[in-house]
């Protein structure tokens, strides 16, 4: 791996650093000097878990930036009701807009009916079963999906990182096909797989695996060498080794490729039921789309956003809770 | 001697990758795995000069015009949200939910809104492509160094000058990674959107082979594919290289400090 991590993510370390020295002086980050770098212990070592910068950009769709450590407390504390309001007045207004659109005649009112009828569409559908089921649906190739490729990236990365001349070998061809949108293979999953769940399946697999292997490549070449050779020394054998130093290293950044392709996920899971017609929102959204039931289409729209906003904050509050020993989420309690 | 060495490590892998797949498709009759006569025979069949101007160039040309089109409006949108706090409160729940929506599913509503021209491709390509960028140049500019944007303001840069020579380029590096999740959400956009309705280019003609069952010819369409993906992280590489130089120096020197 030439290229480093998250040119971003590192700026905003430095931005932090800059932010922490001229507010709290006495505190731990401030005796090191910006871009430090140690075993996984500084600030400055943890991986921005926005968009690394090595990170398969499809990652695209959602991998914002979030600041972790101290930046975000700070944020957090800013961020009061006054920012809860505007935020909400904003929501309000746009929706506003919807509505007033078809009204006004701006648009024609049958292909986007107003924001109220998609609305109370959408909370009729709360109370339908075929609704669940299609979420469900949905969720289930995201969750089977991810875990595949979750696991399989998780345990090749650390055996191609743990090795220098694995790494060197597999290099040009992991940067090669990286890049190779997974919707290429959508025919051939219809061919080969039908329009079950497993077509969706190889798509999701395919895209968020090199997100995570990528991640854990890079997360496995962090480790410190001393501690490595203090382990060494101390005469951990290589399993023990990997338990706990490789490990507890590479961790926050596997963290941040598994969130980054929960979101892929969800994107690669509805286009494929959109395309190929597998079972879920996409297809019924499809189903809609051709059947000429529009308001139906603008509520499956909303819900699949309602969907992919429940699933960023569930990712992140996992990433927090696997995370909590590590400096960077310790850092926003202390403050 | 090293260059020797470099190369050994950059060819090997895919070339035995090539000949396993050659050696395994002379063997196997499967219906789907074509062998190496039949590929280049599809190659050399399916994109002649005429195929490229009437199905590979339009497309490639949607998607030149929706990158561009997302940068600019994602940079400007950014900066203007990133440089006002009401602003940038006001909007951030509907823009995060925005994001949330898998690009996709807008498909289907671009087409009822504007039909299933070129201007929906493009659209469709836009409204997936920007968020990346318009969310992390707003973030950019939020975080842009305290120390250095009062410098600017005691010695009185405003206007222009303080975008072009302070805020640019400080959330340049940020911009860049949006920049690099976007090109492949536009890839893909450029492709579903051609699956769904039209009646040329790549996403089209692949759909078309694999519902015809030319098995070979869908198998060149899905490597081209590829190599759009592949040239385009390349470009992208070549010019963030350029363009983040200073950065990735300023870098390297703190990292040795």
């Amino acid at each position: 791996m030439t290229e480093k991590p998250s040119p971003g993510g590192e700026e905003q370390d430095v931005h932090r650093l800059h932010r922490l020295e001229s507010s709290a002086s006495g505190r731990k980050a401030d005796r090191y000097p910006a871009g430090y770098k140690s075993a996984g212990l500084d600030i400055s070592t943890r991986p921005d878990p926005g968009a690394p910068f090595g990170s398969v950009a499809q990652a695209g769709a959602t991998g914002r930036k979030t600041a972790t450590g101290p930046a975000r407390a700070v944020r957090r504390k800013r961020r009061g009701w006054k920012s809860r309001l505007l935020g909400a007045v904003g929501i309000l207004g746009f929706l506003m807009i919807w509505e007033l659109m078809p009204i006004l005649g701006i648009v024609n009112a049958r292909f986007m009916p107003p924001a109220s009828e998609a609305i109370v569409d959408l909370f009729r559908n709360f109370g339908l079963t075929l609704f669940w089921v299609a979420v469900w649906d949905t969720l289930k190739a995201w969750l089977i999906g991810m875990l595949i490729a979750v696991s399989a990236a998780a345990i090749l990365g650390f055996i191609i990182g743990s090795s220098p001349f694995l790494k060197k070998f597999t290099n040009s061809t992991i940067e090669f096909m990286r890049p190779v949108p997974s919707v290429a293979l959508i025919p051939l999953a219809v061919l080969l797989l039908g329009i079950g769940i497993e077509s969706a399946l190889l798509l999701i697999v395919y895209a968020c695996f090199w997100q995570v292997l990528i991640q854990v490549l890079y997360g496995v070449a962090d480790v410190d060498t001393v501690a490595m050779n203090t382990a060494r020394s101390y005469g951990l054998g290589p399993i023990a080794r990997l338990r706990y130093v490789v490990f507890p290293t590479a961790l926050p950044y596997l963290m941040t490729g598994v969130r980054l392709a929960a979101a892929v996920a969800l994107i690669l899971a509805i286009t494929a039921q959109l395309i190929i017609g597998s079972p879920g929102l996409g297809a019924e959204i499809a189903k809609a789309q051709s059947g000429g039931a529009y308001v139906s289409m603008y509520s499956l729209v909303l819900a699949t956003g309602i969907l992919g906003v429940l699933i960023n904050l569930v990712m992140r509050v996992v990433e927090r809770q696997l995370l909590s020993w590590h400096t960077s989420v310790r850092s926003e309690v202390v403050n | 001697m090293k260059i020797l060495k470099d190369l050994f490590f950059i060819v090997t892998l895919p070339v035995l990758l090539l000949v396993a797949w050659v050696i395994w498709s002379s063997q196997s009759s499967s219906f789907f795995v074509p062998d190496w006569g039949q590929m280049t025979n599809a190659f050399s069949n399916v994109w002649t000069w005429n195929r490229i101007q009437s199905d590979l160039l339009p497309s490639v040309g949607r998607l030149f015009i929706g990158i561009v089109l997302s940068i600019v409006i994602g940079i400007i949108g950014g900066l203007l949200i990133g440089s006002f706090r009401w602003l940038r409160q006001l909007l951030e729940p509907t823009l995060e939910f925005f994001r949330a929506i898998p690009p996709t599913v807008l498909i289907p509503v671009m087409m009822l809104l504007i039909g299933i021209g070129d201007d929906m491709k493009v659209a469709v390509i836009v409204l997936g492509a920007v968020w990346p960028i318009l969310l992390n140049t707003i973030e950019g500019v939020r975080s842009m160094d305290e120390v250095l944007s009062d410098t600017s303001h005691t010695y009185g840069i405003t206007g222009f000058a303080l975008v072009r020579y302070l805020i640019l380029p400080s959330a340049l590096p940020q911009i860049m990674a949006g920049v690099r999740q976007s090109l492949s959400i536009a890839l893909i956009l450029m492709v579903i959107s051609e699956m769904f309705a039209s009646s040329a280019g790549l996403g089209y003609l692949i759909v078309q082979f694999q519902r015809s069952f030319a098995i070979p010819e869908m198998w060149s369409g899905i490597v081209v594919l590829g190599l759009i993906g592949v040239i385009l992280s390349f470009i992208f590489q070549a010019v963030e290289r350029v363009l983040l130089k200073w950065y990735h120096g300023q870098r390297e020197l703190e990292n040795a400090a």
